[in-house]
């Protein structure tokens, strides 16, 4: 028996989940910056 | 009556803590050590993970079955470490106050609820070939389902008030309540007769498991944790940022409503 689709799925799924929310924070975190720096330019970090 | 006791500065531990808890603070801190953890992140991960599927030994049992254990047992150990994490931020915000930790906590529920969900996926796809079932009701399986739900529970209930502080306290509540599940979880496999394994790895005793597989285990392990904790510090500084953003406008919305208050009068 091949074990080989359990750990491509395995890898797979973590992948996807571990680039997803590494991406989304990196988005929120520069979509937050240009906001703020538009509403308060003194606010920009 | 005289209040200047409630106004004084805080003194030892108290005063240290809110030092911390200064947003602009935290910002210029965590955008320092933002980008050093996660490279460490990245880079320790994919050297685990790459180790663990090429070079590491498969196993004279299970085969190369073995491999899906470098991304199961971070996971796991994260999935309990990470609500240790939303615990510790849940007393900070319960008795200290403490602004960011509301914040931390908040930010630390999707993220843990995430890598729970990564431990029990790849827990089932590696308990099918080697169990010959995707799921058993075993008492380690279970506690950690437990755990998810808990992790899924908070992030509802910190959302389910329209104030956010409101939210922060009964979420905070609900960490501390399911920390229960966590001594559960960790003596589970020696407390009943469990389908899962018992610990391989332990603080008080040497390792039984191969060197070789070890090593990759150790960097796959370290790397998830240092790109968990990138990740939550990504996300806090963005939840700083929003809150700042979401002050600055209902102050400017304040302000014109005052002066048409004023034109009318």
């Amino acid at each position: 028996m091949t074990h080989l689709p359990y750990i491509l799925a395995a890898y797979g799924i973590a992948a996807i989940v571990s680039v997803w929310f590494s991406v989304d924070a990196w988005l929120r975190m520069g979509r937050a910056r240009r906001r703020l720096a538009a509403i308060d330019p003194r606010g920009q970090r | 009556m005289d209040n200047s006791a409630a106004y004084a500065p805080r003194s030892g531990s108290g005063r240290t803590l809110h030092r911390f808890a200064n947003p602009g603070r935290f910002l210029r801190l965590s955008g320092k050590v933002l980008p050093w953890l996660s490279a460490l992140g990245l880079s320790l991960t994919l050297i685990g993970l790459g180790w663990g599927l090429f070079w590491a030994p498969a196993d004279w049992q299970q085969g190369d079955a073995v491999r899906i254990m470098y991304i199961h047992v971070p996971s796991a150990m994260l999935a309990s470490a990470g609500y240790v994490g939303l615990a510790i931020c849940s007393v900070f915000s319960l008795v200290w106050r403490h602004p960011l930790a509301d914040l931390a906590a908040a930010e630390i529920g999707p993220v843990g609820a995430a890598v729970t969900f990564i431990c029990l996926t790849t827990g089932s796809l590696w308990g099918k070939p080697m169990w010959g079932a995707w799921w058993v009701w075993d008492a380690r399986l279970t506690s950690v389902l437990v755990l998810f739900f808990l992790y899924l529970g908070h992030i509802a209930l910190v959302r389910a008030f329209d104030s956010p502080e409101r939210g922060a306290r009964a979420g905070a509540i609900l960490a501390l309540v399911g920390a229960v599940d966590l001594p559960i979880i960790k003596f589970s496999v020696n407390w009943w007769n469990t389908l899962h394994q018992p610990a391989t790895i332990t603080l008080t005793g040497a390792p039984t498991m191969y060197v070789g597989m070890l090593w990759p285990l150790l960097f796959s392990s370290l790397g998830m944790m240092f790109g968990f904790v990138a990740i939550v510090v990504a996300r806090t500084r963005a939840g700083v940022m929003e809150r700042r953003i979401r002050g600055l406008l209902l102050a400017r919305a304040q302000q014109e409503a005052g002066t048409m208050v004023d034109m009318v009068a």
